[in-house]
């Protein structure tokens, strides 16, 4: 997936635990926890979301590299799988 | 219309789920009712076959009120039409009881447990009494529970009405909601004589065995510091009955199994607490994916009945918002509210040492009529005691 794809699969995750926040008025570079109001259970159906529809392994260590929008992204655009059997 | 919910006076039948002639059994969802909270799926406590639906839809009618009539038996045999419960249930009625093995076999095998018999003590549902059922084997139906009382006895006192308002519009359910929370709570205050305590949890070894532990894990099997907290305070009710029951008709009850509820806050303001059920003898993957599937559920506005009915004790975390502790005002009629606040470093003493550890205070807010400071200081001690041995909960 491209960095754009990784955004849409981002906000779609947040957007299904708050289903009230416009999707626009998201600041990519503050916390979305504190942002969006969302609790722990929350952020963790976000990541699972996001782990289901990018394959992407998420430790529970990294949890807070995906603490704003963009670096959400971001760690999902360096960890994602490059093609079968090529993901080290 | 069930009572779902202590601070519940009305209920507006949203949706039939059922039609006369439908066979229905013990646990089905038959109806969605709204009340001033949220959407509620309203399961059925026997089975049987519906033969008329009294209130149709869209129809707001008083707690109380028959909604449907029930025949006994099968579509063959004779029928003797009678009220579908109505009046507030007995929170512990139609509990199911049964071991976690059990329910664990009963999720992987696709067995419906309120089909199981029970041949386990007090006739909860074994293991073998699932494998039996999923076998094929010939499995009687679990008898249906006697009629629910009637709304005179055993049932709480309805709190004073809300404002009739017209469910739909967001503010209108709003401002409902936070009428039927101030009702409520105002009661507890007006008639609950608390007491609190608190204590501070080293959470180091909890910590440590819970990162270790989702190491192993899978994202969606992995477990927050929450499923930890709330087994501990569920064990640890199921030690101390005199916190874990109701206060009906000036005297105190105790629960029969730990239905623990939980404090959900909901997006755009109030909460609801639901029932983790059983949540003594579940394991904390059953409490963290039941958590998972309340809060999901309840912020979508789609709870059951049974849920919304059943809790025994409850428990408010709101470490979330990084509050160091909270004094619970108790849900009426239950005797005790349970409180966490954030796990915070703090520095802490031990052997004559000063280090830095993660803390978290607990908290009881407990009704005096029901037990004594005693009691209560016993629980919150039993509480750390399983946190310091997190490997057994």
């Amino acid at each position: 997936m491209n960095e754009q794809e990784l955004h849409d699969v981002v906000i779609r995750a947040l957007t299904e635990v708050a289903p009230d926040v416009d999707p626009a008025a998201i600041d990519p570079q503050t916390d979305l926890t504190d942002q969006l109001d969302i609790d722990s259970i929350d952020f963790l159906n976000v990541l699972v979301n996001v782990h289901e529809q990018t394959g992407v392994e998420i430790p529970e260590r990294d949890y807070p590299k995906l603490a704003t929008l963009d670096d959400a992204v971001a760690y999902l655009l360096a960890a994602q799988p490059r093609g079968a059997g090529t993901d080290a | 219309m069930p009572s779902l919910g202590a601070d519940m006076t009305s209920g507006t039948l949203l949706e039939w789920r059922v039609k006369p002639g439908d066979a229905v059994k013990r646990g089905d969802i038959v109806a969605v009712v709204d009340t001033s909270k949220a959407e509620i799926e309203v399961e059925i406590f026997e089975d049987g076959v519906i033969d008329e639906l009294l209130v149709p839809e869209g129809t707001r009618v008083p707690v109380g009120t028959a909604l449907a009539t029930v025949r006994a038996g099968t579509e063959d045999e004779v029928p003797s039409a009678r009220p579908v419960p109505a009046a507030p249930q007995p929170p512990e009625a139609h509990r199911l009881r049964a071991s976690p093995i059990a329910r664990r076999v009963a999720q992987q095998l696709g067995v419906d447990l309120a089909a199981v018999t029970g041949s386990g003590a007090a006739g909860a549902i074994t293991k073998a009494d699932v494998e039996h059922a999923a076998a094929g084997a010939v499995t009687p139906v679990a008898p249906a529970p006697a009629a629910p009382a009637p709304a005179a006895s055993g049932a709480p006192a309805p709190p004073p009405a809300p404002p009739a308002t017209p469910a739909g519009e967001p503010g209108d359910r709003a401002l409902a909601m936070r009428q039927a929370i101030g009702a409520l709570m105002a009661r507890s205050k007006r008639e609950i004589p608390h007491y609190y305590l608190q204590t501070q949890i080293d959470m180091s070894r909890a910590l440590a065995w819970l990162a270790e532990e989702n190491l192993n894990r899978p994202i969606a099997e992995r477990l927050l510091p929450s499923a930890l907290l709330l087994s501990a305070a569920a064990r640890a009710a199921a030690a101390t009955p005199a916190l874990n029951g109701f206060w009906v008709d000036e005297a105190f009850r105790p629960a029969e199994g730990v239905h623990l509820g939980v404090a959900i806050s909901l997006r755009g303001g109030g909460l609801v607490a639901p029932a983790l059920h059983d949540a003594d003898r579940s394991s904390l993957d059953e409490l963290m994916s039941g958590l998972r599937d309340l809060v999901t559920r309840a912020r979508a506005g789609r709870l059951r009945g049974s849920e919304m009915s059943d809790p025994t004790i409850t428990v408010t975390n709101l470490g979330e918002q990084g509050v160091e502790l909270v004094h619970g005002v108790i849900y009426p009629p239950q005797v005790a509210l349970v409180g966490f606040g954030a796990v915070l470093e703090r520095p802490w003493a031990l052997e004559g040492m000063i280090g830095a550890r993660p803390i978290v205070t607990a908290t009881l807010a407990a009704d005096h009529r029901a037990s004594d400071g005693h009691a209560g200081s016993r629980f919150l001690t039993l509480i750390d005691r399983q946190l310091q041995k997190p490997e057994e909960l």
